[in-house]
């Protein structure tokens, strides 16, 4: 199948790289040309800087998680605290940061550009989801300043609507319009991809980056109103006493979790599918090979949304649902574990016989790989009904969504933030600054969540501020790994923050990628294209980018 | 640049099924959806004064489902529509299934007891 | 906000832009009609979350109905079917002329267009203002969920009047699970229709002024898609609410 790539790696010189005149960055000036823009690609980087600031928050509430948990005793801050702390991270970090993470600032950058269209289909739509993010932002960090939340982030009831006397309100009010802005992403997402493709461009010519992220619209689409009809519920039962979800006035409590799992386990294929999406471009670009199976790929990210839905209940295996329904379940949930994989073998077989090079994004990639898989098998592991039932509730699950959600999605972001960050300035980041933050990532991140894995294993629970004196010296490890995974983060702010001013001009391409993103100048002009191009050729076609290049050097001699 | 959607004839929706030509529903099609609608309502109410034992919310339902058939093909024009919206408006209600389906599995099987 | 894309300096083709005559055509799009075509999508998709929204409420209704089945009959026969099925009629009317504005726009005939959103906009309040008195009643039996709930109306029916079957104190207890969720479901559906008022009032103000009636229908025919979603919720809460416990099975 895989013949020996016929491209030959000729990065193009960057000293003689200018940047553009016009583009999207200088085409207005002011705060209010940006608080009002349309353009696709200034809110995507308004996400940027609001979802950096909140996953920075959130981290902070993880530092000091892990700070406690240096010692067996709760001597840092009292339960309720630690309560409070756990709450906050989580809510903050799935809510504000991992759901718009990729979707809202690489996706809204890039996609219409992927598939030749001048913005989004509802530039409007998409404005006001970035002030519906901003106003569940501004809630969240209300609830914060005014004491907390200390529901954990499922908002457990009875636990949420009867006994905690915090701010749970303002907390579901904030996450219900955040999901607002998630479907209106979603809603343009879906609608662009139809509607919006150049000529030429049809859907199996589409980079995998927009296949996947149309399934994470679908999935955004239908799952989040389902969590808003229950947040309304939970709402009404804290502030009316009306008893859906009560026991005592013959609610029941289980109807919140199947509404809340319907919505919160696709959530996590949200939050993954788009860093499949960075994954398959820069495997591609960095192997200089098509993705091997492209079509397959394509599928598995759809067959990825549509199984999400059927898998919910395993979230529930403990908590009293019928035998019968969990074994449906768990064979369910399976299932899912195929289309995943097809994803992790065909990027491994694109790797086979490329002109592989381990540029920083490419080193992100490879983290993922190896993060994700150890993460989804571990999936099937929680999701065998017996291992369940000994895991759930420990570390071992904690590690195992850690694994999937920050060492796949967030060393996806990172890879997709670096591999575009050329197209989004026009300058390149410091290359071994990087790969050493890329490493030291990796290396913190293995070092925080591996230990964790046997302290669950070991039968530690989650979500508790003290524990016996045997479990120390994991947790000892595991916030080391914490500070070393800081660093690891707060050097690629420092060092982008420095490239958009110092860095080195980057050109069109500096990567010799295939996607239309790339044949333009970076960073982009403010519709995209002087004019809409033709998709003339398939997706991921280094053939064709070859002779493109060779047309145009015999017209500059 | 020449836009690329396709104006031929294409009845079947089969070329481009991203794509109908805009169809006007005349006031007289409308009046004969509004009159069905009326002549529904009024049916159920009846039905429901007989007794029919468990057919009795077969029956309503039913008749509900008729009607918003009824509403959705004419008055939001989805019979005119592209594929695409016939899809979209499928998996809206497949999911809804979805959701109720799987959900009662739960709830059916709960009183089964143990293996 | 679109002035950011108006004000860019890139040249285009002017050809390209031959067939553009109305000035609502957004920029970005090649075409009217892939203009007015993503417009009718986007409303389908948000369609799309409001069957998932009422969805999980359709579900709690569902599952409590069948636990607890002879409260449900007791407390459904409390709602009036003459009200009800009025209120149905009235909001079929009021969709009937709303699919009407939608023709009268479409055929650019501004009169019409303007008396057709008045009478889809007096249907709607109509339809509230039953609803208002149905609420009303509910408030002076003290079925309102709460605090002020009284069940002893289920528990001893004839005291009231009522050709009813006792229930015992618990399971008349849960007609309030009943009237939670008819409160919820119908409540939920008024305040769409509130906010579908809200934005009537708006379509009015622009077809006054003739925005609708030179060949730009996308707001009026996207409202309608909304306005008719409304109606169909409703076609599924009369008989539920109202019609299906009238002839209870004998256990």
């Amino acid at each position: 199948m895989s013949a020996p790539s016929p491209t030959i790696l000729k990065l193009p010189d960057q000293s003689t790289a200018t940047l553009p005149k016009k583009n999207f960055i200088n085409a207005e000036h002011g705060l209010l040309s940006w608080l009002l823009t349309g353009d696709h690609k200034r809110i995507a980087i308004l996400y940027l800087i609001s979802i950096t600031f909140f996953f920075f928050i959130g981290g902070a509430f993880a530092g000091l998680i892990r700070l406690e948990l240096l010692t067996p005793q709760g001597d840092l801050v009292s339960s309720d605290t630690y309560n409070k702390l756990f709450t906050m991270h989580g809510i903050i970090m799935v809510f504000l940061f991992l759901v718009p993470s990729v979707p809202a600032t690489l996706g809204n950058f890039l996609i219409p550009m992927m598939i030749g269209a001048r913005d989004l289909a509802f530039p409007k739509i998409n404005l006001l989801s970035w002030y519906l993010y901003i106003a569940a932002g501004t809630l969240m960090l209300t609830a914060m300043a005014l004491g907390g939340v200390d529901t954990g982030w499922t908002f457990t009831t009875p636990l949420s609507t009867h006994y905690l006397n915090t701010h749970v309100l303002t907390t579901a009010v904030a996450v219900f319009i955040a999901g607002f802005s998630s479907i209106f992403t979603g809603l343009n997402f879906i609608v662009t991809i139809h509607r919006m493709r150049c000529p030429g461009m049809t859907w199996f010519r589409m980079p995998l980056f927009v296949w996947a992220h149309y399934a994470a619209s679908i999935l955004m689409v239908l799952g989040t109103p389902v969590l808003a009809i229950t947040l309304v519920l939970v709402a009404l039962e804290r502030v009316f006493g009306i008893g859906v979800f009560d026991p005592s006035k013959g609610g029941d409590p289980l109807l919140f979790q199947h509404l809340f799992w319907f919505y919160s386990h696709p959530a996590v294929y949200i939050m993954i599918l788009p860093g499949m999406a960075v994954i398959s471009e820069v495997v591609s670009t960095f192997s200089r090979k098509r993705v091997f199976g492209y079509t397959a790929v394509a599928f598995s990210s759809v067959a990825i949304a549509l199984f999400g839905f059927f898998v919910w209940e395993h979230h529930m295996f403990i908590m009293g649902v019928s035998n019968y329904s969990a074994l449906v379940f768990s064979l369910l949930t399976m299932l899912v574990a195929v289309p995943s994989a097809i994803k992790i073998f065909n990027w491994c077989f694109t790797l086979q016989q490329g002109s592989i090079t381990f540029e920083t994004p490419m080193l992100y990639a490879f983290g993922f790989m190896g993060l994700f898989t150890i993460g989804g098998l571990t999936g099937v592991f929680l999701g065998s009904l017996g291992m369940d039932i000994q895991l759930t509730e420990t570390y071992f699950i904690v590690a195992h969504f850690h694994f999937v959600m920050v060492g796949g999605m967030l060393m996806a972001f990172l890879s997709g933030i670096h591999f575009w960050w050329p197209k989004m300035t026009g300058r390149m980041y410091p290359e071994s600054l990087s790969k050493l933050a890329a490493v030291v990532t990796f290396i913190g991140f293995n070092l925080t969540f591996m230990p964790q894995f046997i302290l669950g294993y070991l039968g530690m629970p989650r979500r508790y501020h003290a524990y016996p004196q045997e479990f120390q010296v994991l947790n000892v490890l595991s916030t080391a790994g914490a500070t070393v995974l800081g660093v690891g983060y707060l050097l690629p702010v420092l060092y982008l923050a420095w490239s958009l001013k110092y860095g080195a001009i980057a050109g069109d391409n500096p990567w010799q990628a295939t996607g239309l993103e790339w044949q333009t100048q970076s960073p982009p002009l403010t519709e995209n294209f002087t004019e809409i191009p033709i998709m003339d050729h398939e997706a991921y076609d280094y053939e064709w980018l070859e002779h493109k290049t060779q047309h145009e050097v015999t017209h500059v001699g | 640049m020449t836009q690329p959607e396709q104006h031929f004839h294409d009845p079947s929706n089969i070329t481009n099924p991203e794509h109908a030509s805009h169809h006007i529903v005349t006031p007289a099609q409308y009046a004969l959806v509004f009159a069905s609608l009326l002549a529904g309502t009024a049916l159920t109410v009846v039905a429901a004064n007989i007794d029919l034992g468990v057919f009795n919310p077969i029956i309503a339902l039913g008749i509900a489902s008729t009607k918003m058939v009824i509403v959705i093909l004419f008055f939001m024009h989805v019979k005119y529509q592209s594929h695409l919206i016939k899809a979209t408006v499928a998996a809206g209600f497949f999911m809804f299934l979805v959701l109720i389906t799987m959900t009662l599995s739960d709830y059916i099987s709960r009183a089964w007891g143990l293996w | 906000m679109d002035s950011a894309i108006a004000n860019t300096q890139v040249d285009h083709d002017t050809a390209e832009h031959e067939h553009v005559v109305l000035p609502q055509h957004r920029h970005h799009f090649a075409t009217e009609e892939q203009q007015r075509e993503a417009g009718s999508f986007g409303m389908w998709l948000f369609l799309l979350t409001e069957i998932m929204f009422f969805g999980g409420l359709f579900f709690a209704y569902l599952l409590y109905r069948n636990w607890y089945y002879d409260a449900f009959v007791a407390a459904s026969n409390q709602l009036s079917v003459p009200l009800g099925a009025a209120n149905t009629a009235i909001l079929i009317s009021s969709g009937f002329f709303m699919a009407l504005a939608v023709w009268a726009s479409e055929v650019r005939k501004k009169a019409m267009l303007v008396v057709f959103l008045i009478l889809t906009i007096l249907f709607g309040v109509a339809f509230l203002g039953i609803k208002a008195v149905e609420y009303h009643e509910k408030y002076e039996k003290h079925h309102i969920p709460g605090a002020s709930f009284d069940a002893s109306q289920f528990i001893n029916p004839s005291a009231y009047g009522l050709n009813e079957k006792p229930l015992p104190p618990d399971m008349a207890q849960k007609t309030q699970m009943f009237f939670f969720l008819y409160f919820a479901m119908t409540g939920m559906h008024a305040l769409h229709m509130v906010i579908g008022l809200g934005l009537l009032f708006w379509l009015l103000a622009r077809a006054q002024k003739g925005d609708f009636t030179s060949g730009y229908v996308a707001p009026i025919e996207n409202f309608g898609l909304y306005w008719h979603f409304v109606d169909i919720v409703w076609l599924f809460l009369f008989p539920l609410l109202y019609l299906i416990n009238r002839h209870p099975l004998a256990h």
